[in-house]
């Protein structure tokens, strides 16, 4: 039986790792040698979280590794949020997922360093360190493609507009949740929303780029439910794990 | 004159820095062999990025990344030491793009597996560190600069190669194969990484006359050898050369014939990956113009406000 | 060809207390971009604790033709340097 805890530390690994594995995809077609660099460093930074967060759940499982839960789960197994493994897209795509998450990202981290589970807590603080660097960056692409030139405001806002219906599962409570909040472990993710809105909003408001409606919005990462987009990830990053499952690496 | 003078500071091992009087010719040598080293800094991204999706482990995907990310810095500060001859990053992408500015050809070969990771930090970063080592006596004092910082980081770099050779080669049956068939194919085209044997290298007068380079070609290739064997036979790796043996007089392993027409037919552009390696970049750099065009319309708009 | 980008030189302070030293330089388009690309280059493995970043323009080198004459007329002012000086034997804490 799985411990609530234990699942709950596994998202929050998942989507780090999802999101770093999609960074990582950038590296060596960044659209300038610098801003390579810099997508590397984030990617660095969510694969540290990741790994941080799975050493975790590796210890209160008791049964997996860190690298056994990254690598030999599967779709269904996997909870990180549907945002994180959309597609990068063009850089504006990359931009407002990331912009998006990271703004999520740096509330969470914020309440979850108040968090009664010591390890939690911890990781919380060095996470927030480095997400609070990736919102400055992310936020200050935003506005350099949202004010920059016609074409790069269309671009990102198309992009704003496609990503919009992932932003709502973000906020999400379940049962587990709810249940590890009212320990003092978790955060209210609902909570998070009000903030979220206003740091967005102004944001937008600087970048030029108007806010979507929410129309459809998505939902199923919490449940292991999601797009195609997450099948092909994983196939590729677990496939040497998977297709030489006796070997040490 | 001025040539005289700029001969004697190259004598007494003075570094000439950018505002110094320098032949002409002796700064066409340096942007070529700079902006070679940087592009291939920066083409070399490619064939180990091919596997940073597919990395076994997490940590091996980290240090992989990071591995990657220090060639693209690498290439930066080449890029850096090159403009400060009077030629800018873009103009030096250009030639690239063009077919004018060569890299090294090594970048143009696959990497099939992931004991190629191994074979490529391992020969390949040990190869160019045998060169950069060397570089870092370089007369031109960017270059110079460029290279000691460029030493320090790339210390892991071998390390990491050969970390991942020497695990697989005491895993499992297919892991040791893999890591056999990875040295299989890298070997010849690591050794050839020093270029053309001296007697076929003709600017290799005028570079050593300049320290620009500091040692030929053979004599880093040769170190490289030396260096390499000992570590191959550790791991329990075969190097596929029947003709390698000590040589006690000489004091190096005598080794055999390269074939430099393979090696001339990839640096001509007819590798395995010659055309996907350029494309790549090509690809990469257009897709970006719009969010390069976005940075400079932005900063422009905020310099007005400034004003 | 395209424009050229801007170049900016940076200057790390690796530990507070020092002074800040050239490290190399970095394309931006900004000045926020400048920072965080030399942040991004040149800190990667803990080497700063500040950095300065200023366009290539605004700094002014000296030319090299002009070294004798900004340079040689301090050769023989030795009376600069504490060592022209002679104590008396045995003279302590100076």
């Amino acid at each position: 039986m799985m411990s609530s805890l234990f699942t709950y530390t596994l998202r929050i690994a998942d989507s780090s790792l999802i999101l770093g594995q999609r960074m990582s995809e950038w590296c060596s077609k960044g659209p300038t040698l610098e801003e390579d660099i810099a997508m590397s460093n984030i990617s660095l930074d969510m694969f540290g979280q990741a790994n941080g967060f799975y050493q975790y759940a590796a210890q209160l499982d008791g049964l997996k590794s860190a690298d056994e839960l990254a690598f030999r789960r599967n779709e269904r197994e996997f909870f990180n949020h549907q945002l994180v493994e959309q597609e990068n897209g063009n850089f504006g795509n990359t931009i407002v997922r990331n912009f998006l998450h990271d703004t999520f990202n740096f509330l969470f981290y914020t309440q979850l360093a108040n968090s009664k589970d010591e390890t939690l807590s911890a990781l919380a603080h060095k996470s927030l360190k480095e997400v609070k660097y990736h919102l400055r960056h992310s936020s200050n692409w935003l506005v350099r493609l949202g004010d920059g030139t016609k074409e790069s405001n269309a671009k990102t806002q198309v992009a704003l507009n496609e990503l919009w219906m992932y932003t709502d599962e973000i906020f999400e409570m379940d049962t587990l949740d709810t249940e590890l909040f009212n320990k003092g472990i978790a955060v209210d993710n609902s909570a998070l929303k009000s903030d979220w809105d206003a740091m967005i909003n102004n944001t937008l408001a600087k970048a030029k780029l108007i806010r979507p409606e929410d129309e459809y919005m998505a939902t199923g990462g919490k449940k292991g439910l999601h797009t195609e987009y997450l099948g092909f990830i994983l196939s590729e990053m677990q496939y040497l794990q998977r297709a030489y499952p006796n070997a040490k690496w | 004159m001025n040539e005289i003078k700029f001969q004697e500071r190259i004598d007494a091992e003075k570094k000439i820095e950018p505002k110094d009087w320098m032949p002409d010719a002796y700064r066409k040598h340096l942007i070529r062999q700079i902006s070679q080293h940087a592009h291939s800094e920066i083409i070399g991204m490619q064939p180990e990025g091919n596997w940073i999706t597919r990395a076994p482990s997490l940590r091996a995907k980290m240090i992989l990344l990071a591995k990657v990310q220090d060639e693209a810095g690498h290439g930066l500060y080449l890029y850096s030491a090159c403009e400060t001859l009077g030629i800018s990053r873009e103009e030096l992408v250009q030639q690239l793009h063009d077919g004018k500015a060569k890299y090294s050809s090594i970048f143009n070969y696959p990497t099939l597996s992931w004991a190629d990771m191994g074979a490529v930090g391992w020969l390949v970063d040990g190869a160019a560190i045998v060169n950069q080592v060397s570089l870092q006596r370089t007369s031109y004092g960017p270059y110079s600069r460029g290279m000691v910082k460029i030493c320090k980081e790339e210390s892991f770099h071998q390390r990491q190669g050969y970390e991942i050779m020497a695990e697989m080669a005491k895993g499992t049956l297919e892991q040791k194969a893999m890591a056999q068939d990875a040295l299989n194919r890298f070997w010849w085209p690591s050794i050839m990484m020093f270029g053309p044997q001296d007697s076929d290298s003709p600017r290799t007068g005028n570079a050593m006359k300049w320290k620009i380079k500091r040692q030929t070609n053979d004599d880093l290739r040769q170190d490289f050898i030396n260096k390499t064997v000992g570590q191959a036979e550790l791991i329990g790796l075969t190097i596929p050369d029947p003709d390698l043996k000590w040589n006690a007089e000489r004091g190096h392993y005598d080794f055999g014939e390269m074939d430099w027409d393979e090696f001339w037919s990839v640096v001509n552009g007819n590798g395995p990956c010659n055309k996907q390696r350029l494309a790549h970049h090509k690809k990469a750099h257009d897709e970006g113009q719009w969010v390069r065009d976005a940075a400079k319309a932005y900063a422009k708009k905020q310099e007005l406000v400034a004003n | 060809m395209a424009e050229n980008a801007t170049v900016w030189e940076v200057f790390i302070q690796s530990k507070n207390g020092l002074a800040h030293k050239h490290a190399g330089n970095v394309h931006a388009d900004d000045k926020v971009m400048a920072l965080e690309n030399a942040r991004e280059l040149y800190t990667r493995r803990n080497e700063g604790s500040c950095i300065w970043v200023v366009k290539s323009e605004y700094i002014i080198s000296s030319e090299t033709e002009d070294s004798e004459a900004f340079f040689d007329p301090s050769n023989d002012k030795m009376y600069r340097h504490p060592t022209f000086y002679t104590m008396p034997e045995g003279s302590k804490h100076i």
